[in-house]
Formats: C-alpha cells, structure tokens, sequence
C-alpha cells in the first residue's frame, strides 16, 4: 500500500471543506445569502435545535458558505474547527468570553495591534476582565503575570508594529505548566507562514481582513481551534466542563472530547453575542484563501527586496524586520519562521515626524491608510493611527517612535515599489 | 454517567439525557484509540427519541480508566458486566472497527444480553498491515497519520460532525492523540488477532445490521463478505461517499440506518 498522505496546504486552500455543490454542480463555493434554511418536518427541526443532528438553522448561528470557510481555515491550521466572525477583533473577544467572566485575568505581549490593545486594557476591565500586559521576549514576565484568577495567555504571532517574534513554544509551554491555554493572533503570519498548533498553541485567531481576504475588500475574522487543550484536566473552566443552562444542561466537555470549546463559543458567544460574518464576507475571504499559498510567497518576496533597499539607504535610520541579523529576534524567527517574516515592518526614517510626514505625502504607489494584508502596498504612521489612544512611554514600551514608519508589502512589480520608495525618501530629506 | 465495572471507573455518555434503564437500551461501542466522541450526534438523537444510551468509554478510553483490553473476546465478556452496573439485561450493541467485532463475539457468547446488533466498518479478519502494526507499537504518531488518511473518504463534509464549522479529519486525528500512549497498539493487536469472527458469526440469532462504507480503505467493503455471509439474515445498508469514519462523515445516513434497523428490530424483539 502507498505511503498515505495529508493533502498539502497549497491543495487544502482550495480544497478543504467544500464539495461541488450537490443540488447544482457548482463548483465555485455558492454563496448562501439565506438568513434561515427549511426543516424537513418537525422531528428535523427539534433535532437541529437540539443538536441531535447537524445543520443549519439561522445564519447568526451557521451558514453554509461560512461552514467552507471554517472547515477550509482548520484544515490549514492543523486544528479541529473553526468559528467565521465579523471581524478580528469579535473572533478575540468570542475567545475571551468563551472562556471567562468577570474576575477573569489575562496575560498578554504589550506588542498588540492598538485595537486589541483597546480591548483588553480599556474595554474588557469594565466587565471585571483584567490584562497584565508583558514584554513578549521576557519569559519569566509571563510566568510572573500568572495569577489564580488567569485564564488566558495572548500574544500576535508577529507584534505589530515593531514585528516581535512570540516564541510560541517557550510561551505555550509556560502557560501549560500553568494549566492555560495560549491564544495567538496569526494574522501577520497566516497558516502559509507559521501553523501556531505545531508549535503548542492552543487556540488561533485571525484578522481575515488583511491577508486571508488579501484584497482589502471585507472585514472579517475567523477563530481556530487546536483541539489539544484538555479543559476538564486544567480543572478551571466550568463555562465548558459544566452544565450551561443556556443549552439544556449541556457538558460541552462530556459531550465532546475535542470539541468543547467551539461548541461552547457558537452555542453561547455567537448566539448570543451575534457578531457573525455575512455569507458574502466568507465568499470574498474564500476566494483570498484560494490564492494565498502564491499571494503569501509573492508577498514575502516582494519585502524582502524593499527591505533590502531601505536598509541600505541613506535617509533610513533603521529598519525593523526579523529576518535582519540586527532583529533582536532574528535567530528566533530563522527558527519559527523559515519562510519569511511576513509583508507588514516598519522602519524609522531620519528627520522624526516632519520628514515622516513629506515622506508619506510624496508616495505615490503606496497608499496611506488604515490597513495591511492588502495586494496593493500601503502605508501608515502608527503613532497618530492605530496606537494613537497610547501615551509616549505605552508606545516606546511597544517599539513605536514618532518617526516610525509601517509598510505593508503588496504584489505589485518590486521595481515599482522600490522607485515610489526612492522617490519619497528625497523628498522627505528635503528641509 | 460514571459506572463502576470490575471495580474500575467506566464513562459511558448517556446521550444528553438522564440514563433511564426502563427504556430499550443502545450501546454504542468504539474502535480502536478514540472514545465515545464519535457517537455524538447518532446518540444524542436516539437518547432524545426513547432509547437509555451508553456510548462507553472502552477501559483504558477516553474517561475510563485501564488498563485497555486486550483481546477482542475480552471486551465482548466486558460488555454485559458494563449492562450489570447499568441494571440493564438486554441491550441493542452497536460496534464501529474494533467495536464491531466485540458486539459480534458478544451476541455469540452472551446471546441472552443482546437484541441486536449493528456493525460499522467491520471486517473479517481484520488484519492490520504489518507496517501500520509495527508503528502503533514504535511510533504512534506516524500510525495516527495512516489510520487518519485511510478514515477519511472525503477532504469535505456537510454538514460536518458535530456541526458546522468543524474540520472532521482534524477532530480525528486530535481524539487519537488524546488516547493514553500504548493504548493503540493494545487496540489494533486485538483487532489483529482475532480469529473467532465466522464462528461467532454464525452463532448470532439476534437481528443484525451491516453498514458498509464504499470509500472504506481501512476495513474495505470486501473485507466484510464473509461475515455478512456468514450472520443469519444480515441487513446490509451501504454508505456512499464515505470512509471508515462513517459516523463523521455521513452522521445523517448512519443515524437514519440505525433507526430504521433499531424499530425493526425492536418490534422483532
């Protein structure tokens, strides 16, 4: 008998969780723009309800063409399934309130996207949910973070903006010693670049707006789950090893060996909580993921020639990007991150914000606004936009400064980006 | 429900519902390095619609404690001590893998104890490969990819198992992980070696029920000929487009088979 194998990443892309459409033949993923779906007679009914049966019933709660894009993203994680959300930031907050209330506590890297930063530090903590935040590289912080009440350890595979590496195995194997689960935010990375489960986290979670869609086209998020965090064991999340009211009584734990915490997190948080994805979102966010093996690689190479340029030019003071021996996680990332840092880095330029500024205005390719993961390349100065809420030590405590200037890399010609580059630059040099 | 059979903690999922041994009882019993888990949704429906379920955890499974046994025989002279502590006298037993096999020699040797049985991806012999064999004794991961890849019939599911939104060929693969180490080579040892399954094939009076999934490369279609022939009035029903993990894959078939053969078989007995 042949050796058996795994499909590989590149085939699951466009493969995983669909099937030509049995009534029609599509074979395109149909969008299923139905908001509810006909029981067959009543016994149906109570046994969708009931979850006697699978299937769908409200498009709050599941829909077919998000179930493809669910499937498709924990074939490519490597985990046991998955939950579309309306955006990144409902997929983190569907994890926390999965797994804790009021009197939770989270450990989190200080190097987070400004809005999940929001979250955590201003939002969270006025429904009794704590964050200690900690420097990613400093293991024993972590460690030192962990309280009773700790529920969750949290960090951005790459730190945005200042591209920290996490050193997921160190992290996750602290917070299993603890017994808690480690959550990452892969949306700098995506499953073509790191698969965070291989490495020991737990639970993923993704911004499918930037590279997944990779268009700029939807906003979107999606939650994994590894399947490997044994709840019942870690004795410290009665939400799924005990009787939910909520749904007649249900152990999700008992029930479901693998499973508790998607059943728990759709049968609750997205019910009740109700940020969904549109049917239409997940179609556009699945025809990113059909390309994003080739968009990913395009993407990395593309950086890494930009990279190269800027690091070499006169009116760059630095340049922040793993794959530079200077990166205070280079060996790190050679280590997690084999093929490629990703598309997203900033660098500071010389002349602080007034230079910043003639910088970003001569640009002409690049376009300025509040986004990454595009296939167009874009460009933003963190300090007056995403981290603009965080005083001046908050962002020096995250690796912003005020010159700080964050690229993300597109697939346009890398000749063309680098002109536009060059372009900018003298004119930003220029009193 | 937590039983106590042999002196030893047996879990036994109860479908949702509080275990009401007045009712026409179902046991659902497991293959090979997973647990009750894969009878979720056919469970869960029949304990709704006037059934007392016990999807076991086999000793040494999931919840259970061990040490697993051994001998295919073992756990067909386990079972009715699992119907003792549940004060049941006659139950319905249905097998997936190496499940099926203890149902089978359990109807043969416990007759008195069983009202039927359905087998799931049964074979006869259910001989393993000596590759895969070497490896769930020496490399239990590299064995967990083989079993996984070979289960699986489809890179697709709807409506997926439990439900939308989960990715079936990774539930499986993360519910042999969590067995404990050497339970698997336990496991497929017994299913290898098990020579009585046309003997106690043909010693089944009871009503039987054969599931067969035509994408089935672990225990293949042909491989469970000379056991339907050999059991007295075996109904055979057929799984399309699926693999060996028919109750993942196509839980709606397998459910609607299991009703069907369960009221005829009720009303038989």
């Amino acid at each position: 008998m042949a050796a058996p194998k795994y499909l590989h990443l590149d085939t699951l892309s466009l493969h995983a969780g669909q099937l030509p459409d049995p009534t029609t033949g599509a074979r395109a993923v149909p969008i299923f723009q139905s908001t509810s779906f006909v029981f067959r007679d009543t016994d149906h009914a109570a046994a969708l309800f009931n979850m006697e049966r699978a299937g769908h019933v409200y498009s709050r709660i599941s829909n077919p063409t998000n179930a493809v894009l669910e499937e498709r993203m924990a074939a490519l994680e490597g985990g046991v399934g998955a939950i579309a959300t309306a955006s990144g930031q409902a997929a983190l907050h569907l994890a926390i309130v999965t797994l804790m209330g009021a009197g939770g506590h989270i450990v989190a890297s200080r190097a987070l996207y400004g809005g999940s930063h929001n979250l955590l530090a201003y939002t969270l903590p006025r429904f009794g949910i704590e964050t200690t935040f900690v420097a990613p590289r400093e293991l024993d912080a972590w460690r030192a973070a962990i309280r009773p009440g700790t529920r969750l350890l949290f960090g951005e595979t790459l730190g945005n903006p200042g591209l920290d590496v996490l050193d997921v195995p160190a992290v996750a194997e602290i917070a299993h010693a603890h017994k808690l689960p480690l959550l990452v935010d892969s949306t700098f990375t995506t499953p073509y670049l790191m698969r965070p489960f291989d490495l020991g986290a737990d639970l993923v979670f993704h911004s499918a707006t930037k590279f997944l869609c990779g268009h700029g086209t939807a906003v979107a998020g999606v939650l994994v789950d590894g399947g490997t965090f044994d709840w019942e064991a870690a004795g410290r999340f009665p939400e799924l090893t005990e009787p939910y009211a909520g749904f007649h009584g249900m152990d999700f734990q008992e029930e479901s060996t693998i499973a508790a915490f998607l059943l728990r997190a759709r049968r609750e948080g997205l019910r009740d909580f109700g940020a969904c994805m549109s049917p239409t979102t997940a179609w556009i966010v699945l025809q990113g993921v059909e390309t994003l093996p080739l968009r990913m690689q395009r993407h990395v190479d593309n950086t890494r020639k930009v990279v190269e340029f800027l690091a070499a030019h006169p009116a760059v003071a630095a340049v922040s990007y793993p794959e530079l021996p200077e990166h205070p996680d280079h060996a790190l990332a050679q280590r997690l991150l084999p093929r490629g840092c990703g598309a997203v880095f900033s660098f500071e330029i010389k002349g602080g914000r007034p230079a910043g500024r003639r910088f970003i205005e001569t640009l002409r390719v690049f376009s300025h606004l509040a986004n990454v993961g595009d296939a167009k390349s874009l460009v933003i100065h963190p300090a007056t936009t995403t981290h603009f809420r965080m005083d001046d030590a908050a962002l020096a405590a995250a690796g912003i400064g005020p010159g700080t200037v964050r690229l993300s890399i597109g697939l346009e010609a890398p000749e063309d980006l680098i002109d536009d580059l060059a372009a900018a630059l003298r004119a930003s040099q220029k009193a | 429900m937590d039983l106590d059979v042999d002196g030893k903690r047996v879990f036994a999922y109860t479908g949702g519902r509080r275990f009401d041994p007045g009712l026409p009882c179902v046991v659902f019993v497991h293959g090979a390095e997973i647990d009750h888990f894969v009878w979720l949704l056919q469970s869960r429906y029949l304990a709704h619609h006037g059934y007392a379920v016990l999807a076991v955890d086999l000793p040494g499974h999931g919840r259970s404690e061990g040490p697993p046994l051994a001998r295919i025989e073992a756990i067909a002279d386990w079972l009715p001590a699992l119907l003792d502590a549940a004060r049941i006298e006659r139950a319905h037993l249905v097998g997936h893998s190496m499940g099926s096999l203890a149902v089978l020699e359990c109807a043969a040797r416990h007759p008195g104890r069983v009202a039927s049985i359905a087998l799931l991806g049964a074979a006869f012999p259910m001989r393993v490969s000596q590759e895969l064999l070497d490896a769930t004794r020496v490399d239990e991961p590299a064995a967990h990819d083989m079993i996984n890849i070979w289960s699986h019939g489809a890179y697709a599911h709807y409506p997926s198992n439990p439900g939308p939104g989960f990715w079936v060929i990774g539930e499986n693969l993360r519910l042999m992980q969590r067995q404990r180490p050497g339970v698997l080579h336990v496991d497929f040892a017994a299913c290898n070696d098990y020579a009585g399954g046309l003997e106690a094939a043909a010693r089944v009076r009871c009503p039987a029920l054969v599931l067969v999934a035509r994408r089935d490369a672990m225990t293949p279609g042909r491989a469970a000929q000379a056991l339907i022939q050999a059991v007295q009035g075996a109904r055979v029903v057929e799984i399309a487009a699926s693999g060996h993990a028919m109750m993942a894959e196509k839980p709606d078939e397998v459910l609607d088979a299991l009703r069907a053969f369960l009221a005829q078989a009720g009303a038989a007995g």
